[in-house]
């Protein structure tokens, strides 16, 4: 019984401690002179434009590495050729690498005197979205992959000695099987593409109202001394995350549909 | 009528059908019989095209379908495992064949639920797999291999994973079922009384090659080797004689031509007893007689007996 409590009150301690305390505080400083203040700080132009390009990048990288994710998830468990193993451990790179190593690879990539310099890339939007995919890449494919381990092939060859064709047989056998763990991966990719700041920071140039993400925003009215405004953008992007994540539990499948 | 011929498939290093050449009579039902690892189950997989041979042809109904995708085959093919679709309902389940076919809406119906009917899972066509015992998976099974009108019938050890007592309804339902239909069918098992018990042809399967093919009564009263007749029941080897236990007659007095041996333990599988006996030469055999012998014999444990086998085999290379 103690055990029982005490694995409670320590796992409920270190929730709070780590995670609540923090995140409640911002709340708690954004409203502290009531909701009029942070309203007005996340209304202004650049504010707004922040949020834009925040919900741009997060629209473009998340579809494409859905896509992406299914397929190469596909490709790492049910074709065998050489260097599998390879495409496998590469797709875990961005969880390996620094944000920061991310953005100055591009940086030297598309930037002035890079192998493919000049095509507007860096410092405007095209570079950040690049970034954005980068680090948000993993996360489809970590979540499908084990599904389509675990599901192995016999449904899919039923269905192809019952006559179902390649597309067939994915939309109607190995999609149901795996869209849950889809779902779950996209709202991970979301959070990550909502929230990426180091990668972005680099490539972005930070020119307010053009190339300025939310997290950006957060950044450089802190800096400026602007603890209000700096707050409001940080909580709006909380709740950003926030309702991504209760997306994804009223994703999850219940117990026993599957 | 399938035709193998020359089949050779290599797992890496492994060569699990060696140059195997088979043929399946049209309307029969044909059981592959061996040992894991013999090739059985990749030879069936083969003739559905749900693996690639590395050598040989297979024809069906006379044509060549070697390089014809496994879709294309009109196969029906049963999995140990069922390999059901978990998130369709058995309706959905049995009537895939037919809507990846794009067959108008009333003859899917009528047809589902014919096979539905076919094999007694009428009631249950809106549970999920899931919701099944194993047996009425397998049936399951059963009905979408056979919703397509397949030209032949593929069944990998359709029973394997189902408890013995359903097994034997199974197959037994499983052999009704084809006396109805008369559709080609193989299938591939290890347990030589399901093969002997549902299939009219047996092709017992070993490392690879066939070693014999015969109907079930003549594998067993003629076996071609030894491995075959090792397979398909219990076998006593004396030297190079071997005894099958039924043929070992127990006298209570030697006459001549016997030989004697104590009686070491007495199992009793209810009308069926097998008396484990030790010769004075230290060679083991078992002897199966009825209930009413061994009372009339009153066998005890430690008794001497005499032996004489009424019939034996020596094989000759």
């Amino acid at each position: 019984m103690i055990g029982k409590y005490a694995l409670r009150f320590f796992s409920l301690g270190y929730l709070a401690v780590l995670l609540v305390a923090p995140v409640g505080y911002v709340f708690w400083r954004t409203f502290e002179h009531g909701v009029g203040p942070a309203w007005d700080a996340v209304t202004t132009p650049d504010a707004l434009h922040a949020l834009k390009v925040t919900l741009i990048l997060a629209a473009i990288a998340v579809p494409a590495n859905t896509i992406f994710g299914v397929l190469c998830a596909l490709a790492i468990v049910r074709h065998r050729y050489p260097g599998a193993g390879i495409v496998n451990a590469v797709v875990d790179l961005p969880l390996a690498l620094s944000p920061v190593v991310v953005g100055l690879a591009l940086l030297l990539l598309y930037g002035r005197g890079g192998w493919l310099a000049g095509h507007g890339v860096v410092f405007a939007l095209p570079g950040m979205v690049l970034a954005t995919i980068f680090v948000s890449l993993p996360f489809v494919v970590r979540e499908v992959v084990p599904v389509l381990r675990e599901i192995g092939t016999e449904q899919e060859q039923a269905a192809a000695t019952l006559g179902a064709s390649a597309v067939q047989t994915f939309v109607r056998v190995t999609w149901p099987a795996i869209r849950y763990a889809t779902a779950y991966g996209i709202v991970l990719t979301t959070a990550r593409a909502l929230g990426e700041f180091g990668a972005v920071s680099v490539v972005s140039g930070r020119l307010a109202g053009e190339t300025e993400s939310l997290t950006l925003l957060v950044q450089d009215r802190y800096q400026s001394f602007d603890i209000t405004g700096a707050y409001a953008a940080a909580v709006l992007l909380a709740l950003l995350s926030m309702a991504t994540l209760l997306l994804m539990t009223r994703l999850k499948p219940k117990e026993g549909t599957q | 009528m399938i035709e193998a011929r020359g089949i050779v498939k290599r797992f890496g290093a492994f060569t699990a059908l060696d140059g195997v050449s088979v043929d399946v009579p049209t309307g029969s039902l044909t059981a592959l019989l061996g040992p894991s690892g013999s090739g059985k189950s990749t030879l069936l997989r083969v003739i559905a095209g749900l693996e690639k041979p590395d050598a040989g042809q297979v024809l069906l109904d006379g044509e060549d379908v070697t390089s014809t995708p496994t879709q294309s085959r009109g196969v029906g093919f049963v999995f140990q495992h069922y390999a059901a679709f978990k998130h369709m309902t058995v309706w959905d389940n049995v009537a895939f064949g037919l809507t990846v076919r794009k067959r108008p809406r009333s003859e899917i119906k009528r047809r589902v639920n014919e096979l539905l009917d076919l094999v007694q899972l009428g009631g249950l066509a809106k549970r999920y797999p899931a919701q099944l015992s194993g047996g009425q998976r397998q049936r399951m099974g059963l009905a979408r291999a056979l919703a397509v009108d397949p030209k032949v019938l593929l069944l990998d050890e359709p029973f394997g994973a189902l408890d013995a007592r359903v097994r034997k309804e199974l197959r037994i339902w499983l052999r009704r079922l084809h006396d109805e239909t008369h559709t080609t069918t193989v299938i591939v098992t290890h347990d030589q009384e399901e093969a002997m018990d549902v299939a009219d042809r047996v092709v017992v399967m070993n490392a690879g090659l066939i070693e014999q093919t015969a109907p079930p009564r003549e594998l067993y009263d003629h076996p071609a080797n030894e491995f075959v007749m090792s397979f398909v029941g219990p076998v006593n080897r004396l030297g190079d004689t071997f005894i099958r236990p039924h043929d070992v007659e127990l006298l209570l007095e030697p006459n001549g031509s016997t030989q004697e041996a104590m009686v070491q333990r007495l199992v009793h599988l209810g009308f069926e007893v097998r008396v484990e006996l030790v010769r004075d030469d230290g060679e083991t055999l078992s002897a199966q007689l009825t209930r009413e012998q061994v009372e009339g014999l009153e066998l005890q444990h430690g008794q001497i007996v005499y032996v004489r086998p009424t019939r034996q085999t020596v094989f000759t290379d």
